[in-house]
C-alpha cells in the first residue's frame, strides 16, 4: 500500500477539477495539489460538450438577463443567490480561458462571437466551432502542465472517502494499472466526477460518467439535492445516443415529425415563424422539447427508422454546406459517420436522450458540503445553479466558475489546517480495501454486471424518464433494493490486478445502483411537475408543497431518506416559464 | 458466472452478420507470451468494432481489457490497430471490414495488458515542448485578446489534437527512437507557435529543434494518413524545420533571434 500526502486532493481532472487544480496552483504554490482521476484527463466526458459556453460579453445583453433566463429555465428551482454569482463570475472565467489559449470563435473585427442556445433572450453562448468542450479540457489541460505543485494521479480509482469527526481526512484508492492499494491524505478534498447518465441505457454520456464520486459522497453521509431531476437532450442519434449540439438549432435548424410539420408549434412554443428567433420553437428550452417528442409518439407522428427506433427530423439543409463547415462541423462528421446522413442534403434523424444530472451533491454557494473539508463543484455537484433544468451552455461555465471556487476555498481551508492532529485511519483504510478483496475473492456467484446493469437500466428508463408516476416509481424503488441486494452476491470471473477492467465494472455499477435508487425515490416524493420532473398523476407545479430542494441521504444497505431544503428565492418570486409568442 | 444471453434488443431482429474478431490477449500476471483468441460476435449493421469489443466484454469474456468512454471520436481513448493499421475503434465501422477482424494493442508503444498501452510517453512529451500559451504580451485583465478569423486559421486545425497516439503509433521514427517526442507532441508545439497570442517559440525550441526533435522525423508522413482529425504532424514538423533553418542562418548572419 501507498500512501501521499497533500493539501488539496481533487477526485476527477475534467473541466471543473482541472479549473480548481489550476486555481490552488495560482493562489499557492506551496500548496500540494492531488489530481486523481480514473482515466487521463483528455478523456474526461467534458470533451463531448460541443455548442459552448454562456457569458455576458457585450450589449444588448446583460446579467440580469442572464440570471432570468437561468431561473424561469429552471422552473424557480434555482438557488438565486448562487445564479447571482454564477452570472457575475462567468465573463471572468471565460476570459482567463481565452488567456490561456482557448480557441474561441471569432468576428472578423477579432472579438470573441457568441452564438444563441434554447431559453436565452440574447446571444450570449462563447464557441469554439462546435467542439467547445474539447478545447476547453484541452485548454485546461495544457495550461496546467505549467504548475510543478499539480501532480497527477491517471488512472486511479478513487473508492472511498476518510471521515473523521465530521471532517474529511483524504480517501482510498486503486491503481487501474498495477491493481495497488493507495491512500492520499488532505484536510481537502474536492469531488469533481461528472454526472450520473450512464444510470440510464441510452444517453450521451461517456462509459465513465457512472456516478462514483456523488456516491463517494453519498456513502460518508452528504447529502445528494434534486437528484431526481435528469435532462433529456431533445436531439440525439438513435442507436449510439450520440449529441446532436443545440447550437444546429441555434444556427436555424428546424425540428419536423413524419408530416413534415413543425410540431413545437402545438405545445406553446409557436408560432413557426420568423425564423429563427429566441426562446421560441425550436430554441424553446430542453425540457419542454423533450416533453413535446413524447406526446409526438404517442400521437402516432413519429417516424421508425429501420432499427425500430421512433425519431423526428432535425433539418438544417437550410444553412448550406458553407455555414455548417464553418459552425457545425462535427455535426456534419457526427451524423455521416454514425447514421450516414449528411446534413448538407438530408434531415438528421434524432430523438430525446439522457444528458444531464441537475441534481447532486449538496453543496452552499461556496462548492462546500455539510461534512468539513469536503467540497464538489461541476456536473457532480448541486449548488443549485440549474434548478429543475438546465440551459444549455450554462454548464461548460459552471464547471469553470465553480471548479475555481472549489479550489480557492480549499486552498483556503488547507492552510488553515497545517497543525491539525494526526488520525489513525487504519481501520476505515481496511474496511474499503476489503470490500475490493471481498469482491476479487468471491469465486461463485449468480449475478452478473452486464445482468444486474440491464435491469438497473430498464428500471430507470420505465419508471423515470421524461414522463413519470406513482405506481412504476414505487415499485422500481422496491426492485433497485432488490437488485442492491444481489449486487452484494455479484462474483467477477478476472481476478487479476493489472488493468482489471471487470473489477472496475463491478464497483461502477455498485455506485449506479446507490444513485438510481436515490434517484427513484427522490422523484417518488416529489409529487409535482416541475421542469424536467413530469408526473403524468401530478402534472401541474405545486409552489406550495415543492418549491424546495430535495434532500436525499443514504441509508446504508436500506433505502434512502427524503427531507427538503428550502430554495433560496432572494428575489425574483416564482412566476410562469413563457416561451414561443408571448416569450420576452 | 454464465455468460448472460445475447438480449435481441442488443442486436436487433434483423440484419445480424457474424464476424471473427482476433484479439490480442496479453495478462502479465499469468501469461508469458502474447497470444490471439477468437470470438465470433453477431454484429449489427451500425456498430464499430468498439461495440464488438463490448459485446465480447458483457457476453462472452469478461476479462478482456481495453480503454473506451465516449464513443464518439472526441476522447482519443480507444485507439487500437485493426487488421493492422492504427484506428479508433468507435469509429471503425465494422461494414468496411471482412469477416475476420484481428484487433491490437496500437504499435510502437509498451502493452499494460491485452489492448491497454502504455500513455506516459506523450503526456511527458507534451510537457516538454511547453504545449501551452505563454502570452506575447500580457493579457488585459477583463479583456479577451484580439484574434481575427484569419487568425486563428493559422494554428485552428492543430488544435484539434484529441491525444489519441495513433500517430505515435504509425511513427517509424517512434518505434526507433525512444526519445523522439513524437508527432502530436510537436504538432501541438507548433499549434501554439502559430498562435497570435503567442510569444514562445524559441523557448519551446529547447526542445522542439533538439536530437530528439523535428530533425528525427523522416517526413514519412504516416502520422497524418492516420490522424482522426485531419490534424496534419508531418506538415507542422516541415514548418517547424523550415522555421528552424532560417532562425539558424538569421543568428549567423548577426540578425538576432526570431521568434
Amino acid at each position: 500500500m501507498q500512501t501521499f500526502h497533500a493539501d488539496v486532493i481533487i477526485v476527477g481532472a475534467g473541466g471543473a477539477g482541472l479549473s480548481a487544480g489550476i486555481a490552488v496552483a495560482e493562489q499557492d504554490p506551496s500548496l500540494r495539489v492531488a489530481l486523481v482521476s480514473k482515466v487521463y484527463p483528455m478523456r474526461s466526458h467534458t470533451v463531448a460538450a460541443e455548442g459552448g459556453a454562456a457569458a455576458v460579453i457585450r450589449a444588448p445583453d446583460t446579467l440580469e438577463d442572464h440570471f432570468r433566463d437561468t431561473v424561469s429555465g429552471g422552473d424557480w428551482l434555482c438557488d438565486q443567490d448562487a445564479v447571482d454569482l454564477f452570472v457575475a463570475e462567468a465573463p471572468k472565467a471565460l476570459t482567463r480561458l481565452e488567456h490561456w489559449g482557448c480557441p474561441w470563435s471569432r468576428a472578423e473585427d477579432g472579438r470573441v462571437q457568441v452564438r444563441s442556445f434554447g431559453g436565452m433572450k440574447n446571444e450570449r453562448t462563447w464557441f469554439a466551432a462546435d467542439k467547445s468542450g474539447f478545447h476547453i479540457l484541452h485548454t485546461l489541460f495544457q495550461t496546467s502542465q505549467r504548475f510543478p505543485s499539480i501532480q497527477r494521479f491517471d488512472e486511479v480509482y478513487a473508492l472511498d472517502l476518510l471521515v473523521a469527526e465530521g471532517a474529511v481526512g483524504g480517501l482510498t484508492g486503486l491503481s487501474m494499472q498495477t491493481g495497488e492499494a493507495m491512500v492520499l491524505l488532505a484536510p481537502s478534498v474536492i469531488i469533481a466526477t461528472g454526472g450520473a447518465g450512464r444510470v440510464f441505457p441510452f444517453t450521451t454520456n461517456g462509459a465513465i460518467k457512472t456516478g462514483d464520486g456523488m456516491a463517494m459522497a453519498y456513502r460518508a453521509g452528504v447529502a445528494l439535492k434534486d437528484i431526481e431531476f435528469m435532462q433529456y437532450h431533445p436531439t440525439g442519434l438513435p442507436g449510439t445516443g450520440i449529441l446532436i449540439t443545440e447550437g444546429a438549432r441555434g444556427e436555424g435548424g428546424i425540428l419536423v415529425n413524419k408530416d413534415g410539420y413543425r410540431y413545437l408549434q402545438d405545445y406553446n412554443l409557436g408560432p413557426p415563424d420568423p425564423w429563427p428567433r429566441r426562446k421560441a420553437m425550436e430554441m424553446g428550452p430542453r425540457d419542454r422539447l423533450s416533453q413535446a417528442f413524447w406526446h409526438e409518439q404517442k400521437k402516432g407522428r413519429t417516424i421508425k427508422t429501420s432499427a425500430g427506433d421512433d425519431v423526428v427530423h432535425l433539418d438544417i439543409r437550410k444553412l448550406g454546406e458553407k455555414f455548417i463547415d464553418e459552425r457545425l462541423p462535427m455535426v456534419r462528421e457526427l451524423s455521416r459517420a454514425y447514421v450516414g446522413v449528411d446534413p448538407v442534403v438530408a434531415p438528421i434523424p434524432v430523438r430525446p436522450v439522457v444528458h444531464y444530472t441537475m441534481g447532486g451533491i449538496d453543496t452552499n454557494i461556496d462548492t462546500a458540503t455539510d461534512l468539513a473539508g469536503l467540497y464538489a463543484a461541476g456536473e457532480c455537484a448541486c449548488v443549485s445553479i440549474n434548478g429543475a433544468n438546465r440551459l444549455g451552455s450554462n454548464s461548460l461555465t459552471e464547471i469553470l466558475v465553480f471548479g475555481t471556487r472549489a479550489g480557492l476555498q480549499a486552498a483556503d481551508r488547507a492552510r488553515s489546517q497545517v497543525d491539525r492532529p494526526a488520525t489513525n485511519w487504519d481501520a476505515q483504510i481496511q474496511a474499503s480495501f476489503g470490500k475490493v478483496s471481498g469482491l476479487m475473492a468471491r469465486t461463485a456467484g449468480n449475478e452478473s454486471i452486464v445482468g444486474l446493469r440491464g435491469q438497473l437500466h430498464g428500471l430507470m428508463e420505465g419508471a423515470a424518464g421524461i414522463y413519470r408516476e406513482d405506481a412504476p416509481l414505487r415499485a422500481a424503488c422496491a426492485e433497485i433494493a432488490g437488485l442492491r441486494r444481489r449486487y452484494r452476491e455479484l462474483a467477477i470471473s478476472d481476478h487479476s490486478k493489472v488493468f482489471n477492467t471487470q473489477l472496475f465494472q463491478a464497483l461502477e455499477l455498485g455506485a449506479m445502483l446507490e444513485i438510481g435508487e436515490a434517484m427513484v425515490h427522490s422523484a417518488l416524493a416529489r409529487r409535482e411537475s416541475r421542469g424536467a420532473h413530469q408526473r403524468l398523476d401530478f402534472p401541474q407545479r405545486d409552489d406550495v408543497q415543492f418549491l424546495h430542494h430535495s434532500i436525499a441521504r443514504s441509508g446504508g444497505q436500506d433505502a434512502p431518506s427524503i427531507e427538503h431544503k428550502p430554495v433560496n428565492i432572494s428575489r425574483w418570486p416564482p412566476g410562469e416559464r413563457v416561451y414561443g409568442g408571448a416569450a420576452k | 458466472m454464465n455468460p448472460s444471453p445475447m438480449p435481441v434488443s442488443a442486436v436487433g431482429a434483423n440484419a445480424l452478420r457474424t464476424i471473427t474478431l482476433e484479439v490480442f490477449r496479453f495478462r502479465p500476471e499469468q501469461d508469458p507470451l502474447p497470444s490471439w483468441q477468437t470470438y465470433q460476435v453477431p454484429c449489427r449493421e451500425e456498430w464499430v468494432v468498439l461495440d464488438a469489443l463490448n459485446y465480447i466484454k458483457d457476453h462472452l469474456d469478461g476479462s478482456l481489457s481495453y480503454r473506451w468512454s465516449c464513443h464518439m471520436a472526441v476522447c482519443g481513448s480507444c485507439g487500437m490497430m485493426i487488421n493492422g493499421k492504427p484506428i479508433l475503434s468507435c469509429k471503425a465501422f465494422v461494414r468496411d471490414f471482412p469477416d475476420h477482424i484481428r484487433v491490437e494493442p496500437l504499435g510502437n508503444l509498451t502493452v499494460i495488458r491485452d489492448l491497454v498501452v502504455k500513455q506516459e510517453r506523450l503526456l511527458a512529451n507534451l510537457s516538454a515542448v511547453k504545449s501551452w500559451l505563454i502570452p506575447k504580451t500580457p493579457a488585459a485583465a477583463d479583456e479577451p485578446y484580439r484574434q481575427t478569423p484569419v487568425q486563428l486559421d493559422q494554428y485552428r486545425h492543430l488544435s484539434m489534437c484529441i491525444n489519441c497516439l495513433l500517430c505515435y503509433a504509425a511513427c517509424p521514427q517512434v518505434a526507433l527512437n525512444e526519445g523522439y517526442l513524437g508527432p502530436a507532441a510537436l504538432a501541438l508545439a507548433h499549434r501554439y507557435n502559430l498562435d497570435s497570442r503567442d510569444g514562445g517559440t524559441f523557448e519551446r525550441m529547447q526542445a522542439t529543434a533538439s536530437a530528439d526533435g523535428i530533425w528525427e522525423c523522416s517526413f514519412v508522413g504516416e502520422c497524418s494518413e492516420v490522424c482522426p482529425k485531419h490534424v496534419d504532424p508531418a506538415g507542422a514538423i516541415q514548418q517547424m524545420k523550415l522555421a528552424s533553418s532560417l532562425d539558424w542562418f538569421a543568428r549567423r548572419l548577426g540578425l538576432g533571434e526570431r521568434s
